[in-house]
């Protein structure tokens, strides 16, 4: 009895702390989508004179910055479940409502800026309403968003592009003497704020929850609707601020901005290792996702591949990693049990 | 179809044996005869329906002999268990929703010519099955999904009658059936019996097994106990028989003084599968609910709980207001906990860490600043959880899916511990679990009562509910039809009264 009484204590230790195989688990996630990085740069660098450059590094990261936020917000979606195909749309509205503000209106770029946000967080509201309380899958309701939105964009520029010019570019220009613009700056304080929110926070931990068994949170006294809602207000607001960066970048409030913005930013969170099923995903691999997106695009302009070519390369790719990802999923998964046969029998503790 | 002799079993079972987990059939003999109707009854889970299916062909035996008309039959799958003449009508529903009526009846063999459906011939056969089963009124190109349960239950049986049919096995048919339906149903026996073919029943119903069953066979626990000539026994006899004597067993609980009514429930309804349900629950008294499967025991406990809310009817959770839960959110906030009744679709989120398990729903006491997580607290409320339930794991950021079936109850039991709800229910706690955990379940179920609470326990094993409960409610078609003490009840006056909402087909109509 002496025996199970010492016991319990090194036992109590070994529980409180996650053991060493499941925290080097989350390190080894990211290592395989380091490596991935890696060897598309290595490669492009081979291929082409002038990839491996400062230019090329300050392309990479000021282009991607919209997609970048698009795909912080992605994550979250997916994460319980959902899906948000409005982004790319709920984008150029929030440009339109940005550079109607600032041209038209003639109000500062800190007003502005709210507008723009509440029509982001507002369109969030309106995807996450009608899915969460009506039962709506999102697949459909932002299916629906991403039409009406794009709708509304044109009824508000008259589909025009609309000029706004320094006004708002420096968001988009390199700060001196560090090559990253603003805009990308405040892109990897998202991510960074994203990760923590899924990993860290009680908010985070109830997305998963959901994400993961939505009756069995219900039943556990949590009601699941505020979080769901939330989530979706999140995306659209995630969605505004791209529409910020992209207006900075292209210096104007483009009706046509944005098509095809929510396949690229699913894309980059799908190679991420987010489940599309839910209760699985992380913010800063799907930025990862992002940069091997952009890695890939970037470099094939370096290699001077046509367009077509592009966009039947990065398809590939986008299957391959997720092909990639799973089979090393249950490879890991074949090696786990492999080590559990190896560790002594579970047993209670008295 | 040549007419078979009437002295020799049309279908004969010898030896039969089957185990899933445990065993659930052991050495069953059973014969049937031409023009026989032979009624199989036993409480929940004594093999009946694993009986019918491997009649029919739905699953192999682990050994034993089965002849049809003398020579060996040895179905390996349903449509070779049909071509030989045997067909079931199942007690849960098989019917593709999205088929038109028509199209299930026929599934397997729809008029064709050179591959295309001949729809009018389909509609003119689909019709004809259907008025066989006195639902005339109904188009046969109707989708099946629009149909009612006992609309759908006609349709299975006209599938099977429209079939070549020696013997015909029908798993609790008439639950969701009127009586003219049953009436309708009980003429085709009679035609069936009439051409020598044998008929399979199986139903709780004794008042309608007594009516139609030329012989009755009582399975308990798997094992065949008797078969005799419907007409000499009676209620008492098969209830006797259905429970058997049962050896004493050590008492698991502990002598608790009862205090004040912590929960009350007043005239809750829910469709009809709860109907005007009144009961109280004192603190540190754990009361039983006991019934048939499908008597709404899992109903009534999630109407309680707000999971499907009550339609009527009050819930009053110690001493509060009386009102009715519409979300399980306002049930926890009133001082309730359930520990539903499948654990893996309700209970886990099975990939998800145990941690993570045992601390799902206390959102609060884990909220630190800017909505951080006390990861601290977290684990150490979660480690200590776990050795209070004694769980066997490596780790407590293993899945819970990595669990048994026992150590993962114990991890849904484990969540409320840390809550101290005032009412803990209980749904089916010990189902899928191997015994030594279960016997840490009642260990945990009378501390929660110990400590105070309030304690429901649903259980189809009544066993277990003699062993932990004070008070035994039972539940027969929606209602509560008795209360016993412990010390009034004995396993036959639980299953007599479990019984007593079908025997007459009051409980039937809404």
């Amino acid at each position: 009895m002496s025996d199970a009484a010492t016991r319990t204590e090194t036992d109590s230790e070994k529980w409180a702390e996650p053991s060493g195989l499941a925290r080097w688990r989350g390190v080894g996630d990211v290592v395989g989508m380091l490596v991935v990085l890696a060897a598309l740069v290595v490669l492009f660098g081979t291929r082409s004179n002038h990839f491996w450059s400062a230019q090329t590094v300050k392309t990479i990261v000021n282009q991607f910055a919209d997609l970048t936020v698009l795909a912080v917000g992605m994550t979250l979606v997916l994460v319980i479940g959902g899906i948000d195909l409005s982004v790319g749309s709920v984008m150029a509205l929030c440009g339109a409502v940005l550079g109607i503000a600032i041209v038209d209106w003639e109000v500062s770029f800190p007003i502005a800026l709210a507008a723009c946000l509440a029509a982001g967080a507002a369109c969030g509201l309106v995807n996450g309403f009608i899915s969460v309380h009506w039962s709506i899958p999102s697949f459909i309701v932002t299916l629906g968003m991403l039409e009406s939105a794009r709708g509304a964009t044109y009824l508000l520029t008259r589909s025009e592009t609309k000029y706004v010019g320094p006004r708002i570019e420096w968001l988009a220009r390199p700060l001196p003497g560090l090559g990253a613009s603003t805009s990308f700056l405040i892109a990897l304080a998202l991510v960074a704020a994203g990760h923590v929110l899924l990993t860290r926070t009680v908010l985070g931990r109830y997305m998963v929850a959901i994400g993961t068994n939505e009756e069995a949170v219900r039943l556990s006294g949590v009601d699941p609707k505020p979080t769901k809602l939330l989530t979706f207000v999140l995306s659209g607001l995630c969605a505004a601020i791209a529409a910020v960066f992209q207006v900075a970048r292209v210096s104007s409030a483009d009706p046509n901005g944005g098509v095809g913005m929510e396949l690229g930013a699913i894309a980059a969170v799908v190679i991420g290792g987010t489940s599309l099923m839910g209760g699985r995903g992380s913010v800063l691999r799907s930025f990862l996702g992002v940069l091997i997106i952009a890695v890939l695009q970037t470099g094939l302009d370096h290699v001077g591949a046509s367009e077509p070519s592009k966009r039947l390369i990065s398809g590939a790719v986008i299957v391959l990693a997720v092909v990639a990802d799973v089979h090393r999923r249950s490879w890991g998964a074949s090696v786990g049990r492999a080590a559990a046969r190896l560790r002594p029998k579970a047993r209670p503790l008295g | 179809m040549t007419q078979p002799d009437a002295n020799a079993p049309l279908l004969a079972v010898r030896g039969l044996c089957k185990s899933y987990a445990a065993p659930v059939l052991r050495a069953v003999d059973l014969d049937l005869f031409p023009g026989e109707v032979h009624a199989l009854m036993g409480a929940n889970g004594a093999g009946k329906s694993t009986l019918a299916r491997i009649l029919a062909g739905l699953g192999p035996p682990d050994s034993g002999e089965m002849t049809l008309q003398a020579a060996t039959y040895r179905p390996a799958a349903k449509h070779q268990a049909e071509a030989a003449g045997v067909q079931i009508v199942q007690q849960e529903l098989t019917l593709l929703p999205t088929l038109t009526v028509a199209e299930n009846l026929f599934l397997d063999r729809l008029p064709t010519r050179f591959g295309v459906v001949r729809f009018g011939a389909l509609r003119r056969d689909a019709a004809r099955a259907l008025s066989r089963v006195g639902l005339d009124g109904l188009d046969p190109e109707t989708p099946t999904s629009r149909l009612g349960v006992g609309e759908q239950q006609l349709v299975e049986i006209a599938r099977s009658l429209e079939r070549p049919c020696r013997v015909l096995i029908l798993d609790e048919p008439t639950a969701a059936l009127t009586a003219p339906q049953v009436d309708r149903l009980f003429a085709n026996i009679a035609r069936l019996k009439q051409q020598g073919a044998a008929i399979v029943y199986i139903s709780h119903r004794l008042d309608e097994v007594r009516r139609i069953a030329d012989r009755i066979s009582v399975l308990r626990d798997g094992k065949l106990v008797a078969t005799r000539p419907a007409a000499e026994l009676d209620l008492n006899e098969a209830v006797r028989l259905m429970v058997g004597s049962n050896p004493s067993r050590e008492e698991l609980r502990h002598a608790r003084a009862t205090g004040e009514v912590v929960l009350r429930v007043r005239s809750l309804s829910r469709g009809d599968r709860v109907r005007d349900v009144s009961f109280d629950v004192h603190a540190g008294e754990v009361l039983g609910i006991s019934g048939l499967v499908g008597s709404g025991r899992t109903e009534l406990l999630r109407a309680i709980f707000g999971a499907d809310p009550a339609d009527s009817g009050t819930v009053s959770v110690a001493g509060a207001t009386p009102t009715r839960f519409r979300q399980p959110r306002q049930a926890v906030a009133a001082g309730l906990g359930l520990v539903p009744e499948d654990r893996k679709t309700e209970g886990l989120l099975l990939p998800r860490s145990i941690r993570m398990n045992l601390t799902l729903g206390r959102r609060k006491a884990y909220r630190g600043p800017l909505g951080f997580l006390k990861a601290r607290r977290e684990r150490e409320d979660a480690a200590s959880t776990a050795r209070r339930v004694q769980l066997a794991c490596h780790s407590l950021e293993q899945p819970a899916e990595q669990l048994s079936g026992g150590n993962q109850q114990k991890v849904v039991v484990g969540r409320w511990l840390l809550r101290e709800p005032r009412v803990m229910m209980f749904d089916e706690p010990t189902r899928g679990v191997d015994v030594a955990a279960k016997f840490e379940i009642y260990r945990l179920i009378d501390e929660t009562a110990a400590r105070g609470a309030g304690v429901v326990v649903v259980s189809s094993e009544v066993e277990e509910l003699l062993l932990i409960c004070d008070r035994i409610a039972v539940i027969s078609a929606g209602r509560l039809v008795a209360t016993f003490a412990r010390g009034e009840w004995t396993e036959e006056k639980l299953l007599a009264a479990a019984f007593q909402g079908y025997t007459n087909r009051a409980g039937a109509e809404v």
